[in-house]
């Protein structure tokens, strides 16, 4: 691993790296260097399998959080790279010409995010949904309880209780 | 085989008892019981729509045999009388399973398993898939569970024999009765609707 | 083989349209030359609802779309809305036919955010849990290959031994299929009185039905004809299209989570990964039977290995109240079709902020299908989508 970190660390002065695990690796990157740190682990570390490919909504900070694992199959070791995107407009550059199997995810994340990749094969036609209209489900601004009740038919006669409360009426009840 | 091999006689059975036996008789034809009054064979539609198509499987093997009591799987809703919604229905099977059950000939019935077409279940805040499958389709029998075990299932079935009997298997003409009803709750989820609209 | 020769992509391209610069063919629908065909949600190819948009010359298929998002739930929304333990009985219901991975790979990474961790006989049982699952997950789609192709009396008899250990999961767990055995600290429960004596009953039975499996099926001049030779993967494909599991170990690639990335009680016990060599259909249902006798076998280890008795559950702080750290990390596991993972993210609070699934379907079913099926037989389609194992549910989650 320290050959690894400074192999990175000589190339990419950016790059921060952590350890979660014994064999699990956090890396973070700015948004313009990312293609070209996960094409140098690719041709050169030998990290080739790309296992996932995926987005956090945080919307708190205005961004959003790619990370990208990526799994080195000889070694035994996985790397998350990760990376931040502005929230408006998010648009990152495409990984499909390294991996095929990324397009599909690029797909996904535009459609349940919104983040563009142009150039991907397909990436705007529809992949999960059909006939949706309103903003990208995943982002946390969508209220997904609000969304079914109104469009769809509950049934009524419904109660929810939070677990907390109720069993703190049970068990305390003189306290309320 | 000689003509005598035709005629009624007694014989020894594998035990050593002796028994009477006419062989041009239809011993099985004969056999069926006469209490219950025959009921259409229970024609089911293979369409596995969400997670309870895996309970289904084990009603075509012979340890919980469907077959005994005249349910059999066909492929094609326009061989089908029954239809059975498996679970959650997103929007997008949706559409296709109201396009299935139109293909289907009178008379027709649905059978709604598991908790999810009650009102929702396990995905009740979610945003693709429907609460309340009466609201888009008329519906026979409910059978409850998650997922409901083979044995629920064939006791479902036995309650929709029991209703076809009755004469209370009205699904297909409360349907057609109240078609306009059905076709509004439909399109308000369906947002993209190309398919045909049957007028009858 | 001669068999293959019959059988590869681009043998003879003089009788086909031609190829442009991508690999792919030019069609001109208003030639009247091709057909456009739906295979519609509803088909014999896998257990679930997937949909293939096919263009067909003839006999032959020469483009293919695929449509998912039939089984679309929004999980990963869902789960953002509840608390974690809240989590637990939906995290099942990802994939349907093995739900115990799911549990698995969530209670793990919820233990390695909480630092908690699980006594030796909740590892055990864990191990125990998964090897059941997969076992009759392998039954189930032994029946579905044999289905596929026109052979209804597997299915029978291999539902039938997965009704069998359906029952041991009833004894264990209280459910037939979704257990909810596995929770964050250990699991529910210690085995029932006699479980052992059972078991072995069941695998017994087992094995008689494969003996008797191998014959008809494996050893089938039809079957044979029909599956040897078809449906090549090519070994550069692997890391290109992200294969993992057994349709990777049929192209020769010694990949298996349980041996390269070691987890629960896996070190202790005894076994090879099952490697095959030509990675056609035919190979990859036999590495999946070796796979299944394979299961039979660790089964028969972790009993005998197991303590019977002690701790089977960690002391985990008050699930209702409790606040994972906040942190990120990445657990896999090898379930029956390949690398099932979560990526799971959590802020510090009583919600997860994240939970990304990561099934093996998602990469075999949708870019690597749609360059498996050119040029094969409307026939074989079927075949073809037995053969990689899909389960839809986790595509789209």
């Amino acid at each position: 691993m320290n050959t690894l970190l400074d192999n990175i660390k000589t190339v990419f002065p950016n790059a921060e790296v952590w350890t979660q695990r014994k064999g699990l690796y956090h890396m973070s990157i700015p948004k313009e260097q990312l293609v070209t740190l996960v094409t140098h682990l690719k041709e050169v570390e030998g990290y080739l399998h790309l296992v996932q490919l995926t987005a956090v909504d945080w919307i708190e900070k205005n961004q959003f959080q790619l990370t990208y694992i990526l799994n080195n199959p000889n070694k035994r070791i996985d790397i998350m790279v990760k990376t931040f995107i502005p929230r408006d407009n998010p648009t990152m550059e495409t990984i499909h010409h390294l991996w095929e199997q990324a397009a599909t995810y690029q797909r996904e994340l535009r459609e349940m995010f919104g983040i563009d990749f142009p150039g991907s094969p397909r990436v705007d036609k529809p992949f999960i949904l059909e006939g949706w209209d309103n903003i990208p489900p995943y982002r946390r601004d969508f209220d997904t309880k609000k969304y079914a009740e109104e469009t769809y038919f509950p049934r009524p006669g419904r109660e929810t209780h939070d677990p907390k409360e109720y069993m703190k009426k049970k068990l305390y009840p003189d306290e309320i | 085989m000689s003509k005598s091999d035709l005629e009624k006689r007694t014989v020894m059975s594998p035990d050593g008892e002796p028994i009477e036996i006419n062989p041009l008789q239809d011993y099985f034809c004969d056999a069926r019981p006469k209490v219950h009054e025959p009921v259409l064979p229970i024609l089911v539609l293979g369409f596995g729509t969400g997670c309870g198509a895996i309970e289904m499987r084990p009603l075509m093997t012979p340890r919980f045999d469907a077959y005994r009591f005249g349910i059999q799987w066909r492929p094609t809703p326009r061989q089908s009388s029954v239809f059975i919604i498996s679970g959650y229905l997103s929007v997008k099977t949706l559409k296709r399973v109201i396009r299935s059950y139109e293909q289907m000939q009178n008379p027709k019935f649905v059978i709604a398993l598991g908790s999810c077409t009650i009102n929702g279940g396990m995905y009740w805040d979610s945003y693709n898939t429907i609460k309340r499958l009466d609201h888009y389709l008329p519906v026979d029998v409910y059978i409850a569970g998650c997922m409901p075990r083979p044995e629920a299932i064939l006791a479902g079935f036995e309650k929709l024999k029991e209703l076809i009997r009755q004469g209370k298997g009205e699904g297909a003409n409360l349907y057609a009765k109240n078609f306009d009803w059905y076709k509004a709750n439909q399109k308000k989820i369906i947002k993209d609707w190309d398919i045909p609209d049957y007028n009858w | 083989m001669k068999f293959s020769k019959l059988f590869k992509i681009n043998e003879d391209r003089s009788l086909y349209p031609p190829l442009n610069s991508e690999g792919k063919v030019d069609i001109d629908l208003r030639s009247h030359k091709y057909v456009k065909l739906w295979h519609g949600p509803q088909h014999p190819g896998i257990t679930g609802n997937m949909s293939l948009e096919l263009t067909l010359l003839g006999d032959e298929i020469m483009d293919c779309e695929t449509h998912v998002g039939y089984l679309h739930r929004g999980f990963e929304k869902l789960m953002e809305r509840r608390k974690w333990i809240q989590c637990f009985p939906i995290v099942c219901r990802i994939t349907v036919p093995e739900p115990d991975f799911n549990e698995y790979c969530f209670a793990a990474g919820v233990e390695e955010l909480a630092g908690i961790e699980i006594p030796e006989t909740a590892q055990w049982l864990r191990t125990l849990t998964l090897e059941m699952a997969r076992l009759q997950s392998y039954l189930m789609w032994i029946g579905g290959q044999a289905g596929s192709l026109g052979m209804g009396i597997i299915g029978q008899w291999s539902n039938y031994c997965r009704d069998l250990v359906l029952d041991r999961f009833e004894e264990l767990t209280g459910g037939r299929i979704y257990h909810m055995y596995i929770i964050p600290g250990g699991v529910r429960g210690l085995l029932p009185d006699g479980f052992e004596a059972r078991m072995e009953e069941t695998l017994k039975t087992i094995e008689e039905f494969m003996v008797d499996i191998d014959r008809v099926m494996f050893n089938n001049a039809v079957f044979k004809k029909r599956t040897v030779g078809m449906g090549y993967i090519d070994p550069k494909w692997i890391y290109q299209f992200g294969i993992t599991g057994p349709n990777a170990r049929a192209a020769g690639i010694p990949d298996d989570v349980r041996k390269k990335y070691p987890y629960l009680k896996y070190p202790e016990l005894d076994f090879e990964p099952v490697v095959g060599k030509d990675s056609d259909i035919y190979t990859r249902a036999d590495v999946r039977r070796r796979d299944l006798l394979l299961s039979v076998d660790l089964i028969r280890q972790i009993l005998a290995k197991m303590p019977k008795d002690g701790d089977f559950k960690a002391s985990t702080p008050n699930v209702l109240h409790w606040q994972i750290p906040a942190g990120e990390t990445f657990i896999r596991s090898e379930c029956t079709r390949g690398e099932f993972a979560y990526y799971i993210v959590s802020d510090g609070s009583e919600y997860p902020r994240r939970i990304n699934v990561r099934g093996p379907s998602y990469t075999h079913a949708v870019a690597l299908l749609e360059k498996m099926i050119i040029n094969t037989n409307l026939a074989d389609v079927a075949g073809l989508m037995t053969s990689l194992h899909t389960y839809p549910p986790e595509i789209e989650r």
